[in-house]
This record gives C-alpha cells, sequence and structure tokens, in this order.
C-alpha cells in the first residue's frame, strides 16, 4: 500500500483532503450545496474537451470549473439561483457528452474523470495541484470575516459595505480551484461528496466556526486517506469509497449531535 | 437625474429627499422626502408592498434610487441595520458571540488576529441587548426574538448614529413585541443613537415615535404622528376617504371598503 | 434530407418518445421549478441512475431500474421532508452524493462484467436513437400515469405551491400532495434520463419550464408553454444531430447534446429578450 508509485497517491490525496476540508467549511455554510455539486460537473467537460484536443486535462477542467462557477454567479443575480445552477451544469455536463463523442473511443480517462482514480495526480502535476491548493487557501484567509458576515445575512453584509457579489465571485473562483485540485482524484461526479459530508459532519460536531474549520479538514483527511487504502485493496472506484465514508460521517455526527442535544429537530 | 447634495445639516443624522424607485416597470416610492434628527425613533408605516423594505434599502445605500439622494452619517460604519431574518442552518457553528464580534470587524479583509482586545465590546453590547445567557449558543438554533436581540447586538456594537431595522415586531407576540419596544427606547436614551424602524402596525410602537412617515402608493405622509394619523392625510394619501378610530386602546385606520389595522 | 429524416424508423420512434416524454418534463417541470425542487429533480436522475446501473447486474430492463429507483427515492425524500429539498440541503447533498458513489460501483462493475462500456453509456447519457422498440408502448403508458397524476393533483399543488398553509386549511392533503408530486417528478425524470441520460434530464426538467416562467406567472400557461417548447427542442435536437452525421464526416453529434443545447440557447435568448424588454431595475449596489 505504501508502495513508491502510490506516495503521488498519499500526497495528492492530503493536499486534496485539506483544500476540500476548508472549502467545503464554507460551502455548507453558506448552504452552497447545490452548486459545489455543479462546479465539478462543469469541470469534467472542460477535462474531456483537453483529452479531446491533446491538452493537458487540469487546463481544462480549470477552464470550465472557472466559467461555470463564473456563470453561475453571475447569471444567479437576476434569477432563481437552483434554477440556473441546474442549467449550466447540465449545459456543461451536456458539452462534456459531446467532447466525449468526438474522440470515438470511450477511454478509462473520461470515465477516470467522472468516478475517480487513485493515480489520479501524476508526479508532475503535484506541484501545480501543491500551489493551486495553497492559493485557495490563501485566498479563503484573505476574505473569511466578509464570507462569514455574508453567509450570516447577505443584507447585512452589503450593508456594511461589503462587495458581496465581489465575495460571491472570489469564493466561486475558490470552489473552482479546489474543483480542478480534487478531480483528477475522486472524479467529477462524486467530489463534491468530499465538499459536503465530511465538513458538514464537523459543522453538528463543532462549537465554534474555529473548531468547525480544523475538524473538518481531519474529518475530509480521514475520508480520503481511508478511500485511498480500500481502493488500493480492492481496485473499485475511489470516489465511492469517499462518498460512502462522507455519508457515514455525516449520518454519524447528525446521530450523535441530535441525541446529545437530547431533542427531536 | 441626479440632484445636488443636500447641504450638510448637523441637526440631521439622515436626510432623504425625492427617492423615487420603480420594481418591474411599477412606481414603488415616488418623491419621497425623509428627516431622521439625532436620537430621535421614527417609524415607517405601511401595509405589505407599500415600499417600506425598498425605502429601508435606499436609506441604507444597498439599493440605488432612479432620483433623489440621501445624506448619510459620515463613516459607512455610522448605520447600523437590524435585517429581519439571518440565512444560517441551525447547525451553523457560529456562536451569537461571534456574529456580534463581525459586528466591529466583519468587513475587514485578512485573517482575523488579535480579537480578544475587541471582547468588551462584544460583552458590553450583549449585555445592552439583554442576550448574555445565550451569547454562547448557535445563533442558527436561537428563538426569532433571540436572533433578533443578537442582531441588534451586532448593530450597536460598533455604536452607529443611526439604526435601521426592518419589521422587527413582525412575528413577535404582543409580549415580546412590548420588550423590544422599551428596549430600543433606552438604547436610544442610553447612547443618543436615531432609530428607524417599519412596521405595518402602528400601535405598539406609537408610545416611543418622534416621526412617522406613512407609505401608501409609492407616496409618503411624513411629520409627527399627531400630523398625520389623522383621517385629512390618510385620506390624501390613500385617495380614497379613511378614518381614523381609537377603540379599546388601538388606533386603526378604515377604509370604506374594509378595515385595514393602522 | 428531411425525407429521410422523417422516413428513418430509428428517428421515429426518437420523436415519438420524445417528444412525449418532453411534453411530461414541461408540464412537470413548471411545479418543479415554482416549488424550488430543482436540486430534488436533479438528485431524483442521480438516484434513479443508480438504478439504471445496478439493472444491468440483475439483468433487467434499464427502463425498471430507473424507475424503482426513483419512485423510492421520491418517497424516501419526501419521509424526510420536502423542506429539506431546496440546494441548501446538506442531508439531500450527502444521500444522492451516497447515490452517485453506489451508481460508480455499478457501473464499473457493470463494465468489469459486461465487458463493455455500453451501460455506462447509456445510463449516464441515455439512448434516445438506440431504444427498444418493445419499450415504447411502455414508456408511452407510464407517461400518461405521469399526467393523470398531474392531472388529478394539479389543483391541490397549485394552492400548495403558493400557500402550504393556507392549502393545509382549505382541507388540501398536503402530505399526500406533495408526494404525489415528487412521485410524478419522480417518474417524468426517470422518461428523460432513459432518453437524453441522467446526467442530463435535468435539462429538460427545468429548462423549458424556466423559459415559460419568464413571460407568465400562470400555472397552467406556463406548462403548456413549457411542454410545447420542449417538444420542439427535442424534436430540433433529433434533426441536429441526424444530419451533423454528414458535417463531420461519418460521426454525428450525440442527440443528447443537442437538445440540451436547445434547451440552453433557449433559456439564455428568452432571458436576453427579457432584459431588452428593459423592467428598469434599480440597481443594487453591493
Amino acid at each position: 500500500m505504501f508502495a513508491a508509485y502510490l506516495m503521488t497517491a498519499w500526497a495528492g490525496g492530503t493536499i486534496v483532503a485539506v483544500v476540500a476540508g476548508v472549502v467545503g467549511f464554507f460551502v455548507v455554510l453558506r448552504g452552497n450545496a447545490f452548486f459545489a455539486h455543479a462546479v465539478p460537473h462543469g469541470a469534467f467537460a472542460g477535462a474531456a474537451g483537453a483529452v479531446l484536443i491533446g491538452v493537458n486535462p487540469l487546463v481544462g477542467l480549470g477552464v470550465f470549473a472557472a466559467g461555470g462557477a463564473v456563470g453561475i454567479v453571475l447569471l444567479g443575480r437576476r434569477a432563481r439561483h437552483d434554477v440556473v445552477t441546474a442549467l449550466t451544469l447540465v449545459t456543461m455536463l451536456a458539452l462534456g457528452a459531446l467532447f466525449l463523442s468526438r474522440s470515438r473511443e470511450y477511454s478509462a480517462q473520461v470515465f477516470a474523470l467522472l468516478f475517480g482514480q487513485i493515480l489520479g495526480v501524476s508526479p508532475d502535476q503535484l506541484v501545480t495541484t501543491g500551489l493551486l491548493g495553497v492559493g485557495c487557501l490563501a485566498l479563503v484567509a484573505l476574505i473569511v470575516r466578509p464570507l462569514l458576515l455574508a453567509s450570516v445575512s447577505p443584507a447585512l453584509a452589503a450593508s456594511r459595505g461589503v462587495p458581496v457579489t465581489g465575495v460571491d465571485l472570489v469564493f466561486a473562483l475558490v470552489v473552482a480551484a479546489a474543483t480542478t485540485v480534487s478531480v483528477p482524484m475522486v472524479g467529477a461526479l462524486l467530489m463534491f461528496a468530499l465538499l459536503i459530508g465530511p465538513p458538514a459532519a464537523a459543522q453538528r460536531l463543532a462549537r465554534t466556526a474555529g473548531q468547525g474549520l480544523v475538524l473538518s479538514v481531519a474529518l475530509t483527511l480521514v475520508t480520503v486517506w481511508a478511500s485511498i487504502a480500500l481502493a488500493v485493496t480492492t481496485d473499485l472506484p475511489i470516489g465511492f469509497f469517499a462518498t460512502a465514508i462522507g455519508a457515514l460521517l455525516y449520518g454519524g455526527a447528525a446521530g450523535a449531535a441530535r441525541s446529545r442535544r437530547g431533542r427531536v429537530e | 437625474m441626479s440632484e445636488p447634495s443636500p447641504r450638510r445639516d448637523p441637526d440631521v443624522v439622515l436626510r432623504a429627499r425625492g427617492i423615487a424607485v420603480r420594481l418591474g416597470g411599477v412606481p414603488v416610492l415616488d418623491d419621497v422626502d425623509l428627516d431622521v434628527p439625532p436620537g430621535a425613533i421614527v417609524g415607517l408605516i405601511g401595509a405589505n408592498g407599500a415600499g417600506k423594505t425598498t425605502l429601508l434599502r435606499v436609506l441604507l445605500g444597498i439599493l440605488r434610487p432612479h432620483s433623489g439622494r440621501v445624506q448619510r452619517p459620515d463613516r459607512r460604519a455610522g448605520i447600523g441595520y437590524v435585517p429581519q431574518k439571518i440565512a444560517l442552518d441551525p447547525h451553523a457553528p457560529l456562536r451569537a458571540r461571534d456574529v456580534v464580534m463581525l459586528g466591529l470587524d466583519g468587513a475587514r479583509l485578512g485573517i482575523p488576529l488579535g480579537r480578544a482586545r475587541l471582547r468588551g465590546a462584544v460583552d458590553d453590547a450583549l449585555t445592552q441587548v439583554g442576550a448574555t445567557e445565550f451569547a454562547d449558543a448557535r445563533v442558527g438554533e436561537l428563538s426569532g426574538g433571540q436572533q433578533q436581540r443578537v442582531l441588534l447586538a451586532h448593530a450597536i456594537v460598533s455604536r452607529p448614529a443611526l439604526l435601521l431595522l426592518d419589521e422587527p415586531l413582525a412575528s413577535l407576540d404582543p409580549v415580546s413585541a412590548r420588550d423590544v419596544v422599551v428596549l430600543l427606547d433606552e438604547l436610544r436614551r442610553q447612547s443618543g443613537v436615531a432609530i428607524v424602524v417599519t412596521a405595518h402596525d402602528l400601535t405598539l410602537l406609537l408610545p416611543v415615535l418622534d416621526r412617522v412617515a406613512y407609505l401608501a402608493g409609492g407616496r409618503a405622509a411624513v411629520g409627527t404622528p399627531a400630523e398625520v394619523v389623522r383621517d385629512d392625510v390618510l385620506s390624501a394619501l390613500y385617495r380614497r376617504p379613511m378614518r381614523v378610530i381609537e377603540a379599546a386602546e388601538r388606533t386603526f385606520v378604515v377604509a370604506d371598503e374594509g378595515v385595514t389595522d393602522a | 434530407m428531411l425525407s429521410a429524416f422523417f422516413a428513418s424508423p430509428t428517428v421515429q420512434t426518437a420523436l415519438v418518445v420524445g417528444s412525449v416524454v418532453a411534453a411530461v418534463s414541461g408540464i412537470v417541470g413548471v411545479f418543479t421549478v415554482t416549488r424550488g425542487q430543482s436540486f430534488a429533480g436533479h438528485a431524483l436522475a442521480d438516484l434513479g441512475a443508480v438504478g439504471g446501473s445496478g439493472a444491468f447486474l440483475l439483468g433487467i430492463s434499464q427502463l425498471w431500474g430507473f424507475v424503482l429507483a426513483g419512485v423510492v427515492s421520491a418517497v424516501a425524500m419526501e419521509a424526510i421532508g420536502t423542506r429539506r429539498l431546496e440546494g441548501r440541503d446538506v442531508a439531500t447533498g450527502v444521500v444522492f452524493g451516497a447515490g452517485m458513489g453506489l451508481t460508480a460501483l455499478f457501473l464499473t462493475l457493470d463494465t468489469l462484467i459486461g465487458g463493455s462500456s455500453n451501460a455506462a453509456i447509456s445510463v449516464l447519457f441515455g439512448s434516445l436513437f438506440s431504444l427498444d422498440t418493445r419499450l415504447v408502448p411502455v414508456i408511452v403508458v407510464l407517461a400518461l400515469v405521469t399526467l393523470m397524476i398531474v392531472a388529478v393533483i394539479w389543483r391541490w399543488v397549485s394552492l400548495e405551491t403558493l400557500d402550504r398553509d393556507l392549502a393545509a386549511a382549505r382541507g388540501v392533503p398536503t402530505r399526500w400532495a406533495s408526494t404525489l408530486f415528487l412521485i410524478a417528478l419522480a417518474l417524468a425524470v426517470q422518461l428523460s434520463s432513459l432518453s437524453i441520460g441522467a446526467i442530463l434530464s435535468t435539462a429538460l426538467l427545468i429548462g423549458p419550464a424556466a423559459t415559460a416562467l419568464l413571460f407568465t406567472r400562470r400555472l397552467g400557461t406556463a406548462a403548456a408553454l413549457a411542454a410545447m417548447t420542449a417538444v420542439v427542442q427535442v424534436g430540433v435536437g433529433c434533426l441536429v444531430s441526424f444530419v451533423s452525421y454528414d458535417w463531420f464526416g461519418g460521426s454525428s453529434w450525440p442527440v443528447s447534446f443537442t437538445i440540451v443545447a436547445a434547451v440552453f440557447l433557449t433559456y439564455v435568448g428568452a432571458r436576453a429578450v427579457c432584459a431588452l424588454r428593459g423592467f428598469a431595475h434599480p440597481t443594487a449596489v453591493a
């Protein structure tokens, strides 16, 4: 399990987990579950397109993730958020289907992009992944207070002079970057489970935002490491384990929190 | 469409002139003027859809009107806003205390460091609104009335010159509503802050109101309660015969086709 | 060219099934959008995919896999609580994340066992041009069942969508109404998953409805408009896909893509028209 060739998997997985843990905390806090679902799907289309024209899939991932994320925020200013999200995500997926069909072969590479592959991050990509990850975290650190204020009440944040759309856009780009980092490993269709499951579990258990953030990263690390281990031993898609473990953590945390407080929701 | 800025008047905390707003082609506000003196409590009264929240958002500066100008206190932090509700889930790990702390530095960039010295101001604000006992609870789990107190503490912690509250009494029972009115009166007595409140029922606020802006059909009748809550003024405002009736310690505004509460 | 299009039996099947599915999706979609349940619709598509991919392992038709999984999920969702089906809800996200994980598992097994990736492709991206013609009557019947359910609960759901408490006060059995609606939603979504794939079925559900709702508030008018728009979009999509075979030397654009493209372009075009008509919205400063 710790063979040399798997070292990139462990390293990549750790970066993915830390970034997803931090970004996911805010995704859950802001109630952006659908958004976190949509951006990776859009990213997949970009990756499929990149594969088609022979470019590094990471580039395709990044461009489409950013484009989709920004598009949803801008279109959503004057319309129902959930409708805009649904349509944007489906359109990008359709583009992905188009690109897929062009390449005439159903490659394992594309399946891996959809459902994840432990060797999804190559040693060369590790550096880029690491840099993107650090960039994500830095951006989050920069806007953390306006982000929290906007999640309490966007109108309130606006009244304090916070450019709410600007904050939304920056956060959208952060999600896009987190997606680009995580999709090669966990898969486009399943990556959002990392952004939602373990962070949501952490929020149920934590008392303060600081605790929640730390716990979120910890639980996501556990999820990713366990998923890698299981995927290596069973040869089944890593994304499957990520979603399953994430769901278990969430269910466990929700149950524990409910019984601790001893009241019916 | 812009007019020269009204000259800064030290006797007025907030001044609005000629405010007009159209939403979806319909004039929601049409040439509204309003002055808020320091330490005054002003009520924006009207039915749902009459434009109270729209006017509030214009006064706050988060909605740009089609025409008209608003002169506000000098610093952006000079206005405290208390929205009607929060967008957080019950499970969000944000304590009441944390929300109030954001009232001091929520708009700043960067990693929050050295916040320990802000604790004193936060505790004071919580005490002033009577929220100390639930200061460490998750704000999403509090009742509506408790959340409102937390939002009020958030608004006053930076010592603003003006408070704007959006329908603070709307979902409260009469006892809790009275408590809020008493609290607002105390706040302005202690710190001299001016307060603007929107409501669709005048009754509970009447004892503490210094000024009323009664909104209907995009127009506003502005003045003291004695000047505005009258048959002739309201009839002109609604453009149909209206009567003010005092009965059983309540004030009713009645139109010929039916009854509307004041 | 057009005569060849209409003469082809594959196209004829596709048009019949596609139109039926489109009409149903458009009508159900209007309620879905006004109730804010787009996320739920998408979730039901993904959960249906669990059934669709599992069906291969069990050797039963994909259609039944989709439908069974969809209906079961709908009932479970209603049990958990409809309030939580908006896009904020984490629990929904986690549940259908788990569902998608299962889909991944089944599809991997399908590919391993079946030796080809056809299962994956048809589950994820649909098979409008490769439908088993024996299924057509079944699909039509299911579509009619869905429409019947919608017709029966129309009044209830209209009231309940506008104001839940008012509806309850008027004696509308709100629990039944919302459960039945979710089942209708599940059926509509699964039928469209079968045609254009689990990943894309949301397009037919949301797109035409959202477009129609830009122009009218009345549910009945919107439903009719959405249904007609959807049918046209499916037809255009089929046509473009068919015709594109000659554009690129023997490889056509997938029909699921052309349909979704039509849906998306219509919506964006409609938004542009509305913006040009210029409801002068005062600009929010923030």
